[in-house]
């Protein structure tokens, strides 16, 4: 299925353990080549285990999946897949560098490749030390270094910032930034909704074990609107309506909600003003992911949703 | 195959524990096969008895005594790291990160195995070069004279004493490939064979006659076996071992409990989700 340009495609993919819990519910997941996808969803929504699948670590009770064109797993797409699955699980007997030559191994890829992956996340300096010593955000950073050995065409993190302080989750924020800059394909789990709206092209929210939502993350806001404040109100909802049609325009707080381009903000403020309405405030209104979000999930939180 | 076997065996020469647990078993072979033994014939006072200890200590008894306590102690330490290079793997959650990796599960577990086998080889070899010099020792310092078990002996009692210790270290990787750790494991192992094996043979046994039967093919039993077949027939009383089958059965059921070992852990990893 690696067809014009889909790296990651589920149909139906469901995982059930037992006759209760339904982890993972019928996803149907589209990763295009190139992009930095968002695997948004609360904290026990289904993500990692829809990450586990992918990865072939467990199977699907039905549905299928496939990556770079393979089944979950193949050894063939495994080579081009780099993955951080929850948190990072290294030998805390081996050093950093240690670390890395195993996965090297496994991964059969030569050793010089070790040296620039600690220089990409700025762990050379600590690389000899044990994995054991390392603060939580030098194990996520071996942990991405680990996923770059193989230079991958695909690179599946799962919730990176997980711990980190903020100085930590703005650097590992830049540094998925900058991999995803290239042709590299970035398939991102997280519940932290700034850090998705930041990074990714396109969001998949997953609430409940279900894919709720697929798209841009313009598109998931809702479409562009403008915010009108005047007075007098009524007279402003006419005027607006005979320009944009009523179906376009509702009261909101005593204020003008209109689903209208934001660049025809100066043409309603002219019209407004030419009925001698007096607008005290015209400005392009976004929902933030957020409030999509919580609208989405009907759940109650700020920023982080877990 | 190759590449993970090449993971594998960085990762057991960089564990502090897999030193441990290969210096054990050479300590105490050194400790109750020579220093013991050539301790106690400097005190014995009974010249006939002092005769016997110090040619049972001679070159010419070089297998008996490096693969006597395999049966037992050695097969509790090989186990030991058996479940701890597999059930780590679950505790510290790395198994998922080499599968994740390109390999493919059978090639990590086939890895795995032949690493442990090249381990278990080691510590056989170790095991009859250490007991070869301290043998040495003795006759030179006694003026006894140096007779070696012939090659063929020699490739016999290599062959069995690997075969015995990895049968055991294959019973500890199945347990932890079953229970997906470590203590569990171990603890089980253990007892089997400090305990469970030795209450069916000195209690059961007597008693009853399937149990009589039963021993028959337990592991531990056809291990201690094994090694009395590669003696010279003498009253052997090294804990462990016995001569309830004869050598050819006991190597036969050995290699069935790790074709067995082998294909139970394989299947648990092959089938099973890895959380």
């Amino acid at each position: 299925m690696d067809r014009g340009g889909t790296l990651v495609e589920t149909r139906d993919l469901t995982k059930r353990y037992g006759p209760r819990t339904m982890a993972v519910d019928r996803a149907n997941l589209t990763v295009r080549r190139g992009e930095v996808y968002g695997f948004l969803g609360p904290n026990g929504a289904g993500k990692t285990t829809t990450l586990r699948m992918l990865l072939g670590l467990i199977r699907p009770t039905s549905g299928t999946a496939s990556v770079l064109g393979r089944p979950p797993g193949d050894p063939k797409s495994l080579s081009r897949v780099g993955a951080l699955v929850e948190s990072p699980a290294f030998y805390p007997y081996l050093s950093g560098r240690d670390n890395l030559r195993v996965i090297a191994r496994y991964a059969g890829v030569p050793k010089e490749r070790i040296e620039a992956a600690l220089e990409q996340v700025d762990l050379k300096d600590r690389a000899r030390h044990k994995f054991a010593t390392y603060s939580l955000g030098m194990k996520q950073r071996l942990g991405v270094a680990a996923t770059l050995l193989k230079d991958p065409e695909l690179l599946i993190l799962d919730e990176p910032t997980n711990g980190l302080d903020p100085a930590g989750m703005a650097d590992m924020r830049d540094l998925i930034r900058s991999l995803g800059s290239g042709e590299r394909t970035v398939l991102l789990s997280s519940h932290l909704l700034g850090e998705v709206e930041q990074i990714c092209d396109r969001v998949g929210v997953i609430s409940k074990g279900r894919l709720i939502a697929e798209s841009t993350v313009e598109e998931l806001r809702g479409g562009a609107a403008l915010l009108v404040a005047a007075r007098p109100l009524d007279r402003a909802r006419e005027r607006v309506e005979r320009l944009l049609g009523a179906g376009r325009v509702q009261t909101v707080d005593g204020t003008l909600w209109l689903d209208a381009d934001p660049a025809t903000a100066g043409r309603i403020n002219r019209e407004l003003v030419g009925a001698n309405v007096e607008v005290t405030e015209l400005r392009p209104m976004e929902r933030t992911l957020e409030e999509v979000f919580l609208e989405m999930t009907n759940q109650k939180g700020e920023g982080n949703v877990g | 195959m190759l590449a993970s076997f090449s993971a594998e065996m960085l990762k057991l020469y960089k564990r502090p524990a897999t030193w441990i647990l290969i210096t054990i078993p050479l300590v105490l072979n050194q400790v109750f096969s020579y220093l013991v033994p050539y301790t106690s014939y400097l005190r014995a006072e009974n010249e006939g008895v002092a005769e016997r200890i110090l040619t049972n200590r001679l070159p010419e008894d070089l297998i008996l005594n490096s693969i006597g306590g395999f049966p037992m102690f050695g097969g509790a330490i090989l186990l030991t790291l058996g479940a701890l290079s597999v059930g780590s793997e679950y505790g510290w959650g790395t198994l998922k990160t080499a599968l994740a990796q390109r390999p493919g599960r059978l090639s990590v577990y086939a890895g795995k195995l032949i690493a442990l086998g090249v381990v278990v080889l080691a510590i056989v070899l170790a095991t009859f070069a250490l007991g070869a010099l301290s043998s040495s020792a003795i006759a030179l310092s006694q003026s006894e004279a140096r007779e070696w078990p012939s090659l063929a002996d020699l490739t016999v009692g290599l062959a069995s004493g690997w075969l015995i210790l990895m049968t055991w270290c294959l019973f500890g990787v199945m347990l932890a490939f079953v229970f997906r750790g470590t203590a569990l494991p171990i603890g089980l192992g253990v007892v089997w064979i400090m305990g469970i094996e030795n209450l069916i043979v000195n209690v059961a046994a007597p008693l009853l006659d399937f149990a009589d039967e039963l021993q028959k093919g337990l592991p531990e039993v056809n291990a201690g076996s094994l090694v009395s077949a590669l003696g010279r027939g003498e009253e052997i009383t090294t804990p462990g071992l016995n001569t309830l089958v004869d050598g050819t059965q006991a190597a036969l059921v050995l290699v069935a409990y790790t074709i067995a070992f082998v294909l139970i852990a394989g299947f648990a990893l092959q089938r099973r989700d890895v959380a």
